[in-house]
């Protein structure tokens, strides 16, 4: 089989963001952000500040009112190229009448990749998450842990250069989280593309990212924006030791002070 | 047959037999005449011995309402895509497919036979009248129901309109549209058997609804109840087809087709 490669990652600039929902409920109210190309960024904050608003809006799934997003090298793609943005949202969102194995390579058959060769990248991609046994399978036949690793496999298999991410594992069990936490690191390590993580778990925002951005309630402004002191090399033992700790205990202190602002 | 099958199948077999021993011995016990309640042994009787003529009945019947029911399939879904292409054509159109499940049938027959003739095509215009809101309804409130989520998926990967509805609208409208069709499918016989009311003499073989009336008309009414047991027959018949179908193409992702 062969392995999937990564196509390096995108430098995300967000300039002045606004967003005002109906009822002029502001969301976002210029918002910067600079993300660097290839760098894992956990964003953090209180329910309904803004986090997945903003996900949305560098996605192109939302317009701004006002405020700039800018990628370097630029993602404007030529017709039939593949997508260089994924998205991964909170449920796995599957195909209920499509296998695993069609699930995956979804994005390239939209993007008209013949079948196969959008076959053999959804199974590289689907070994690469663990998958490689289950492809006949259907979304009904699986755990939630494993419709979670197919959207995973099905949002890595464009080669993305960016990997937006919405809390994707929030209603896993912590073991299964876990273990998926470990993937997703290590299959960013292996192909580098950047990658935007929303969470609402300070241990998973600490244990996955290299950098951590705290927003306010809404409308969101940055609390804290930190690269953490932790090793490259993480595993499980990491979270109990005290540099994780410290991490952690920063992060908190910029949530709780975010709920106040 | 397996062993729950058979233990499904035991109590209605039982409510039968008890409901027509019933039937059978109040009829007889009160004397009841044959022209107003025959007992199920006269029916059954009357059954087998028009046997043909009522299977022939129901294959001309059958065919008006398979056409009928076909027609509602294809231009139900295809009226129902387009009433979801935008709000707009839904609100401007849909009060007007309403008309069709509000429309009198018997009222309405005499106009098609204006139009059609008499015949097998003016019956299958009705089975298809009757038939086409349901496939409509359905198949609209599944097309309605995707999930949003999954819709900006198809936008972040750049799908165009076409493949949208093919890969994504129409697949996960499939549970509703066959709701659709189930129902459909009844109504297409009931319509069919209504349209030969009207404008079922022609030359051929009768259907279901002219055997019917003519029953009624020379008091024989224990071939009247064979002729609705054979029309109900084949309510049945193509209900379980259409079931059979659905169950088959849902079997592996929906839970409504697990278990079948």
């Amino acid at each position: 089989m062969a392995p999937i490669s990564g196509s390096g990652g995108v430098r995300v600039k967000v300039e002045g963001l606004r967003r005002t929902f109906p009822g002029n409920v502001a969301v976002l109210s210029g918002l910067d952000l600079d993300v660097a190309p290839g760098s894992f960024v956990a964003l953090l904050g209180p329910s309904g500040c803004g986090k997945s608003t903003l996900l949305r809006l560098v996605a192109g799934l939302d317009r701004a009112e006002s405020g700039h997003i800018s990628f370097t090298p630029t993602l404007e793609r030529p017709q039939g190229e593949r997508a260089p943005i994924a998205y991964v949202f909170q449920d796995a969102h599957l195909l209920p009448w499509r296998s695993v194995l069609d699930n995956a390579a979804l994005p390239l058959e939209l993007t008209g990749v013949s079948k196969p060769e959008r076959q053999a990248a959804a199974r590289a991609v689907l070994d690469q998450v663990g998958l490689g046994d289950a492809t006949d399978r259907f979304p009904a036949e699986l755990s939630g842990g494993m419709r979670m690793r197919v959207s995973l496999a099905r949002a890595l298999v464009t080669h993305p250069r960016l990997l937006l991410l919405d809390e994707p594992f929030a209603a896993l069990d912590e073991l299964t989280r876990g273990r998926l936490d470990d993937q997703l690191r290590a299959l960013w390590r292996k192909l580098g593309m950047t990658v935007l993580f929303v969470t609402h778990s300070i241990s998973e925002a600490a244990y996955l990212a290299e950098r951590a951005v705290v927003l306010s309630r809404r409308p969101a402004r940055v609390v804290l924006d930190r690269t953490l002191e932790l090793p490259v090399e993480r595993s499980a033992s990491l979270r109990t030791e005290a540099s994780f700790a410290r991490e952690a205990r920063l992060l908190n202190e910029a949530l709780e002070q975010g709920e106040r602002w | 047959m397996n062993r729950s099958a058979l233990r499904a199948a035991v109590p209605p077999l039982v409510a039968l037999v008890v409901l027509l021993t019933l039937w059978e011995g109040t009829v007889r016990l009160l004397e009841v005449p044959r022209w107003l309640v025959p007992p199920p042994s006269a029916i059954g009787a009357v059954g087998a011995q028009e046997a043909s003529s009522l299977v022939g009945a129901a294959i001309t019947t059958g065919r008006s309402a398979l056409v009928g029911f076909g027609l509602s399939a294809v231009l139900g879904v295809l009226v129902a895509v387009l009433l979801a292409s935008s709000r707009m054509v839904e609100r401007a159109l849909y009060p007007y497919t309403l008309f069709l499940q509000t429309v009198p049938i018997v009222a309405i027959a005499p106009l098609l036979v204006l139009w059609f003739g008499p015949g097998p095509r003016a019956v299958a215009v009705s089975s298809f009248i009757v038939s086409l809101f349901p496939v409509i309804a359905n198949t609209l409130t599944g097309l309605r129901s995707v999930e949003p989520s999954l819709r900006d998926m198809f936008r972040l990967y750049g799908a165009r309109r076409l493949a949208t509805l093919w890969k994504l609208e129409l697949p996960a409208a499939m549970p509703h549209l066959f709701t659709g069709l189930r129902i459909a499918s009844g109504l297409a016989v009931i319509g069919a058997i209504v349209g030969e009311f009207v404008a079922g003499f022609s030359e051929g073989t009768a259907g279901l609804g002219i055997l019917v009336l003519g029953a009624y008309r020379q008091l024989r009414t224990d071939l009247l109840f064979a002729a609705v047991l054979a029309a109900s027959g084949l309510g049945l018949v193509l209900f379980g087809v259409v079931s059979l179908t659905g169950a088959r193409l849902l079997r592996r992702w929906h839970p409504s087709a697990q278990g079948t």
